[in-house]
């Protein structure tokens, strides 16, 4: 009786419905806490661990940073051919991160905790980032200037700061010009190339023509070639110092200073040193270009495709589905037709999105891409220019992809708003575009934002049909440059969500690449929830003008 | 005032109306044979009736009778309904509103209308009253605010509202809005004055003012009410029509309809035996 009146007063459904919640609640905050710590703590400058291990009956020492630590049952670990000690019960296995890849050839390695015999965290041992070949880990032996020893021993670390903040200058300037300069000269000479051939296949290849081109050649000619002189001048500066490193097994190394993105002595930092550190590596990470097969560097490369793609999408898509619901909603008769229409539209959105990659290739690429190739960059022919792989390409297969959600919704504001309010604004004498203008449309917007916040998400998370449609896993030039026509649809680009799958799946380093999975994913995450933001403010302001709907 | 007016009507129909107004110059609107019908269904069954300038006329009649869609074929709101379908004519100023010559937008700015519910655009409420106007392309300042304030006067909401003319119109009450309303169609002055319920989802202090305010319309336009409120048309108009099951049963001064019906459902009606 008395279950029986629980039953009835409600409550087990209050109570289902409640856990439904948390549920969902605990699997959105457990991702996004996964992600989150998983992604943020690589760049925590840990500690470097000196080890003094036995290995095969040898005695050595292994010197780096812990990364993770396994757990293996006896048995589990005697039937994989593990040696142990008669008294444990587990094998407890350590992840090190050894770096020196151009001396030991590897930069993890595991350890047993069996075989350890002591650890020790010395103050002096440094970690230095190097732009290739990973990390490097050991002792400053000195610090040289065209060769020749200037400082040794504690003496050597002040002076090797200041000589890495030099070179980081240096190469900043270095990389400044090479990409910026350099690189618009390069661009400049590749118009004129195609200029001369688009002249030749007119016919209209004169003297003349050929004149001013070697004029402007000449000209290009000279500002390359101050450039050159300029960078062996910073080459030469960059290229002075070095400093000499010593690795545990006593070998020692010599480190160009061009060739060092940090040095820290992450031992003997405190908790806000390390978190100065924290924050300048993230930084890197959010601003820097990629190194190392992409397992190393930044992702900004990345995070502006992404967000360039969609915000490209969202121009495309907003008025394309935005008319579309118009049409459909406003103008067309409502009858079979309609709703053969809005049936096909509503299934559009459930067609697998790499089918819209296909398309995009098949159709964007080849067929409208090749055409307008043929038709105004013949002088480009055979390497194309929109007849391949691009960022409009891209943009228009994910405004595709998403115009049904944008319809849908933009068709739902416009039947949202009361007939009262049109009626009212016919009544005034205003014609059904006036009305529509004045009136409906700006009712409905809310609503339209609404299709364009889910396109958005929708288009920012998408992956598969971009690989066939342009995204790249390493684009040299950015889509947006100082070159005139400053924005390049044509471009192939790099995307946070193929960037993912190209590190995690077909990365050269297994080890290094998975924190950089994690951190990526919180950065598309948070890209994502960025522009949804942006949408989602300008809804509400939207809604805030138009709040009408809720009251009639 | 209608001399200042610009009509979209041809020369042709001007002169057809001069006409035709010969018979009665106090006559605004005049409605002909009218039958309307809803896909099938018939709404209107041969309606014959003469409104006069400038005094108030009540359709009143239980609910469905008709009334409501007799007042929307006058600025031609059923053209809003796909399946509506008119036969007969309804002459304004002599003029066959269903010509075809007529531009709809034309004929609603000089048949302005008002309606059951308040319905004030979501904007402020300087903008409601000037919507009509920038519609008609007049975005002067200084026309706007005169406007805006001569029509606000006008519907008695001026004082109300003076002080906060930004302010979303969806903040003011029932009785405001609809006063609003109202002002928003007299700004664009109107000939005729539709009401459709008007007074309907109000309390009665509401009501009484837009009572009030149609005593003080009726100088400047030709008004026609629809009511279900007996006491209410008694109270505002000059004649009254009763209509009954799409037909118009009995049509004459309201003094005399409701002391001396000649009709005897028309007394039934308004002696509550149905209705």
């Amino acid at each position: 009786m008395m279950i029986k009146d629980w039953f009835k007063s409600g409550s087990p459904w209050v109570w289902l419905n409640a856990a439904a919640v948390s549920t969902c609640m605990i699997l959105v905050m457990g991702l996004l806490i996964l992600i989150a710590v998983r992604g943020l703590g690589h760049f925590w400058p840990s500690d470097i661990v000196e080890y003094s291990y036995i290995e095969n009956d040898k005695k050595t020492l292994v010197v780096g940073e812990l990364v993770d630590t396994s757990v293996m049952s006896v048995k589990m670990a005697k039937e994989s051919g593990y040696k142990l000690k008669n008294n444990t019960d587990t094998l407890i296995q350590h992840l090190i991160k050894t770096g020196n890849r151009d001396i030991s050839g590897m930069d993890f390695r595991w350890i047993q905790q069996q075989n350890i015999q002591s650890e020790r965290h010395p103050n002096e041992m440094i970690a230095i980032e190097r732009r290739e070949w990973g990390n490097f880990y050991g002792r400053l032996v000195s610090v040289k200037e065209n060769g020749k020893v200037i400082a040794t021993g504690e003496k050597a670390w002040p002076i090797a700061q200041e000589r890495i903040e030099q070179a980081l200058e240096l190469f900043d300037e270095i990389e400044h010009l090479q990409k910026k300069e350099i690189g618009s000269i390069n661009y400049q000479f590749e118009r004129l190339r195609l200029k001369q051939k688009s002249l030749e296949l007119k016919g209209e290849w004169t003297a003349e023509a050929i004149k001013s081109q070697d004029r402007e050649k000449a000209a290009l000619d000279k500002e390359y070639k101050g450039y050159q002189e300029q960078l062996a001048v910073l080459y030469k500066q960059i290229r002075r110092d070095s400093l000499v490193a010593s690795e545990s097994t006593g070998t020692e190394l010599e480190i160009p200073l061009e060739s060092i993105v940090h040095m820290t002595r992450p031992n003997s930092m405190n908790v806000f040193t390390k978190l100065g550190q924290y924050i300048l590596k993230f930084g890197d990470f959010v601003s820097e270009d990629p190194r190392e097969a992409n397992t190393e560097g930044g992702i900004f490369p990345a995070i502006f495709g992404t967000v360039m793609m969609v915000m490209l999408m969202a121009v495309i898509v907003t008025p394309l589905g935005v008319i579309a619901a118009v049409y459909l909603r406003e103008y067309a008769k409502q009858g079979f037709t309609t709703r053969i229409i809005r049936i096909a539209v509503n299934n559009l959105a459930g067609v697998p999105s790499i089918v819209y990659g296909i398309f995009g290739l098949g159709f964007f690429v080849y067929i409208l891409g090749g055409n307008i190739d043929a038709l105004f960059f013949p002088e480009a022919a055979p390497a194309p220019v929109f007849g391949t792989p691009g960022l409009l390409w891209a943009s228009l297969t994910l405004a595709l992809l998403t115009l049904p959600v944008v319809i849908v919704s933009t068709e739902e504001g416009l039947s949202r708003v009361p007939k009262s309010i049109r009626e009212g604004s016919l009544a005034l004498g205003a014609t059904k575009v006036e009305t529509l203008w004045r009136t409906v449309l700006p009712m409905a917007s809310p609503a339209m934002m609404t299709g364009l916040i889910l396109a958005v998400a929708r288009a920012a998370g998408e992956v598969a049909p971009l690989m066939l449609v342009g995204v790249v896993k390493l684009a040299p030039t950015l889509p947006l440059d100082g070159n005139f026509p400053f924005l390049h649809l044509d471009r192939k680009f790099m995307h946070l969500g193929f960037h993912i799958y190209d590190v995690g799946f077909q990365s050269p380093n297994v080890e290094a690449a998975r924190p950089l999975v994690y951190a990526t994913s919180l950065l598309l995450v948070m890209v994502i929830i960025g522009l949804n933001m942006f949408a989602i403010s300008i809804r509400n302001n939207l809604r805030e003008k138009f709040r009408a709907l809720e009251g009639m | 005032m209608t001399e200042q007016k610009t009509h979209a009507i041809d020369m042709g129909s001007i002169a057809k109306a001069v006409e035709n107004n010969n018979e009665n110059p106090d006559t605004c609107i005049q409605v002909k044979d009218l039958n309307l019908f809803y896909g099938e269904k018939q709404a209107l069954f041969n309606v014959n009736m003469e409104m006069a300038r400038k005094k108030v006329t009540a359709y009143i009649g239980p609910s469905g009778c008709g009334k409501s869609t007799l007042l929307r074929s006058i600025n031609r709101m059923n053209d809003l309904v796909d399946s509506a379908r008119i036969d007969g004519k309804i002459l304004l100023d002599g003029e066959d509103i269903y010509d075809k010559a007529v531009n709809v937008a034309d004929l609603r700015r000089r048949v302005g209308m008002v309606f059951q519910k308040p319905n004030p655009f979501p904007k402020s409420i300087y903008e409601n009253v000037a919507y009509g106007l920038r519609i008609q392309g007049i975005n002067d300042r200084r026309t706007l605010d005169e406007t805006v304030e001569k029509s606000l006067r006008g519907a008695a909401l001026w004082d109300e509202v003076k002080d906060r003319l930004q302010d979303n119109a969806l903040g003011l009450s029932g009785g405001q809005q609809q006063r609003l309303v109202i002002a928003r169609a007299i700004a664009i002055e109107p000939e005729v004055m539709l009401l459709d319920e008007p007074a309907s989802a109000l309390d009665p202090i509401s009501t009484l003012k837009i009572e009030e305010l149609i005593h003080e319309l009726k100088e400047k336009y030709t008004i026609v009410i629809v009511t279900h409120n007996m006491q209410q048309a008694a109270r505002v108009s000059d004649y009254t029509a009763f209509m009954y099951m799409g037909e118009l049963i009995e049509f004459g001064p309201t003094n005399n309809l409701f002391t001396n019906p000649t009709k005897k459902q028309t007394e039934d009606y308004i002696t509550g035996r149905y209705g």
